[in-house]
């Protein structure tokens, strides 16, 4: 199968400025269809240079910009920006002209008729889900999140599959910004529609972008997924972007109970005596003890107190076998399991693969060691003080387990 | 007064339609030169410094001497009467569309030239529109001191109400300097108002005071 083309290919591009300022140097990036391309970075960096140059708002003064693999040098710059949307934080909606010709204003410069701009913009608000009566009023009748929803959809009127927003939600308080992010990331999943988009908002890049690209100096630094760029930032200035917390929070996030779990549990089969299985028990020193069958399928557990009562009646494991047992797939993620040991207060989790097949066991003591290592572990750059790590060290000492495991993996921190 | 109609009546009909008609062809080419002109002075601020500061220079000039310096080169009558008016006109409708138009938010301009508007678009969809009432303004002056000014023309032999005024200096008879004079003020205030209701229709909804 041949490379699908890229919608949007950078090739070595720079952008000097009058003056001799360089915004932008040797930038190489393919924005492919369907994606969700943040570019994030500190003020300066060269996000809305890099970005006003696909609709040729501003020319390059080096390289080559492809669209749809055509140099956009060869595409009349009036036609190229109808062909792409455009929304910018200031939302820039025309005072003077209603909703209804602000949404319209790119169908009325293709001349598409009346009737058809009037369904689409009927089409549109409604996908904002906001009232058709809104077409009539002017934007200032409109709120802040309720303009830049229209700001929006004006983008997406002339069904362009390409929308740039520069930092569309910067001047939305907290709870509009919220909505509006579910909205876009919405429409771009619904409409298949390709996203560049500029913030400096690092929790809005990780929630919005399939791509996401660390600019700095008018360089790339990282273009990666939001999981490669949390597991593995491309250096400090990435690790300071995303910030330690996150950091920190990523690698929980992605490890699995099989990175975690103790291999060899305790475990014995149906057929065995209780008496075999008293001595398994005191052997391992353990309470409870894993039943599988032969081919080491989980089937239950047996524990102490069960073995004590039916001791006269029942022969072999099998008869007091417990069957109902809360486990947990090898490749679940640490972080949910670790929340639903600690939640229900299980002492342990069997550890399963696809067959149903026993492999190991996380206990509540392996769980605090997962946490530990996960905040202080493998790496020496984040070393806690001193008081933090020894609070969290005595993980054999019952009580010190118990509470710094249930307060979940933030608990150290808190010490 | 009656009598003073009796006499004048027909006399100040025609003198006030002369009035009005040279002010008229006056500032309409004044709005035709000087609203093109200043938006194209918004493309290129440099030239416009020095153009507007021509107009204003144009504008210092005594009304009587640049009435005069027009007869050694369009004789007297009403053409050079016309040009000279047409000259004062400029100035206020040019300023102000430069002003109006260099007022529009560059945010509103930016998007339209995002989304696909050619220059052209943007200028008339866009800037003009939001630029109209600062516009209008300067037209609305622009036509005060048209009317007004047109009377100093009877000197040049353009006819209208100076014509009544002149006379009435001359002769001593002062119900001919203020019948002349009322029908001035009473046109420059029709016009204006007439350029009001103009205006209101110009302007875009939104921007309606
Ligand atoms: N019109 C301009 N003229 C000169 N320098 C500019 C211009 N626009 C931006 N710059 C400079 O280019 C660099 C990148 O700017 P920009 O792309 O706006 O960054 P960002 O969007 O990441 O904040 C900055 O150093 C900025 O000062
Ligand atoms: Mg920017």
């Amino acid at each position: 199968m041949p490379e699908e083309q890229p919608m949007v290919q950078f090739k070595d591009v720079e952008k000097v400025y009058q003056g001799g300022n360089v915004a932008v140097e040797h930038i190489n990036l393919e924005i492919h269809k369907g994606e969700f391309v943040c570019l994030i970075g500190t003020s300066g960096s060269g996000k809305t240079t890099t970005m006003r140059m696909i609709n040729r708002m501003l020319e390059p003064s080096d390289g080559q910009i492809l669209f749809n693999g055509k140099d956009i040098h060869k595409i009349d710059a009036v036609k190229l920006r109808r062909q792409i949307g455009y929304v910018i934080q200031n939302i820039g909606l025309m005072p003077h002209m209603t909703i209804y010709e602000n949404i319209t204003i790119v169908p009325k410069l293709l001349k598409w008729p009346e009737e058809k701009r009037r369904k689409k913009a009927k089409e549109m608000v409604d996908l904002v889900e906001l009232p058709e009566d809104y077409l009539d009023r002017y934007p200032s009748e409109l709120s802040g999140g309720q303009q830049q929803r229209i700001g929006v959809i004006r983008a997406l009127a002339a069904n362009q599959d390409l929308i740039l927003m520069d930092e569309p939600y910067g001047a939305l308080d907290p709870i509009t910004r919220e909505a509006l992010q579910e909205l876009i990331k919405n429409l771009q999943e619904k409409l298949g529609k390709t996203v560049v988009f500029v913030t400096h908002d690092m929790d809005e890049a990780l929630k919005l972008a399939t791509q996401i690209v660390v600019m700095d100096h008018g360089h790339i630094i990282q273009n990666a997924t939001p999981t490669e760029l949390l597991t593995h930032p491309a250096n400090k200035f990435v690790e300071n972007l995303v910030g330690q917390d996150r950091l920190v929070q990523a690698r929980a996030d992605v490890t699995t109970v099989e990175q975690i779990m103790l291999k060899n549990p305790a475990a014995i089969t149906p057929g065995k005596s209780l008496a075999e299985a008293i001595s398994l028990m005191r052997k391992r020193r353990v309470d409870t003890l894993l039943v599988t069958d032969d081919e080491n399928h989980l089937k239950g557990f047996i524990d102490l107190e069960s073995l004590e009562t039916r001791y006269q009646s029942a022969t072999s494991v099998g008869d007091i076998t417990k069957s109902s047992i809360f486990y947990v797939n090898k490749n679940a993620l640490l972080r949910d399991t670790a929340d639903r040991i600690l939640k229900r207060g299980f002492k342990y989790v069997p550890v399963v693969d696809n067959d149903q097949k026993l492999v190991g066991i996380v206990t509540r003591a392996s769980l605090v060691d997962a946490v530990y290592d996960t905040i202080w572990g493998e790496n020496e750059d984040y070393q806690a003080s001193d008081s933090a790590k020894e609070s969290a060290t005595p993980t054999d000492q019952e009580p010190a387990t118990d509470s710094a495991a249930a307060d979940d993996r933030e608990a150290p921190k808190e010490v | 007064m009656f009598a003073f109609l009796n006499t004048h009546g027909s006399e100040l009909i025609t003198k006030t339609w002369e009035q009005l008609y040279i002010s008229a062809i006056a500032l309409g080419l004044g709005v035709i030169a000087a609203v093109p002109l200043g938006i194209l002075l918004t493309r290129f601020p440099k030239t416009a410094k020095v153009v507007i500061g021509i107009a204003s220079m144009l504008q210092t000039v005594p009304s009587l001497a640049l009435l005069a310096l027009m007869i050694p080169l369009f004789g007297i009558g009403k053409v050079p009467a016309i040009v000279a008016l047409f000259i004062y006109s400029l100035l206020p409708i040019l300023r102000n569309t430069y002003i109006g138009m260099e007022d529009v938010d560059p945010v509103l301009i930016d998007a339209a030239k995002g989304m696909g508007m050619t220059a052209m678009q943007s200028i008339r969809q866009v800037e003009v529109p939001l630029a109209m009432p600062v516009i209008m303004a300067g037209i609305r002056l622009s036509a005060i001191y048209v009317i007004a000014w047109a009377t100093l023309a009877s000197y040049i032999g353009a006819g209208g109400l100076g014509d009544l005024i002149f006379n009435g200096l001359n002769l001593f008879q002062p119900d001919l300097i203020i019948g002349g004079t009322i029908p001035v003020t009473i046109l420059a205030l029709v016009i204006d108002w007439l350029l009001g209701r103009l205006e209101y229709h110009l302007t875009p909804v939104s921007e309606r005071a």
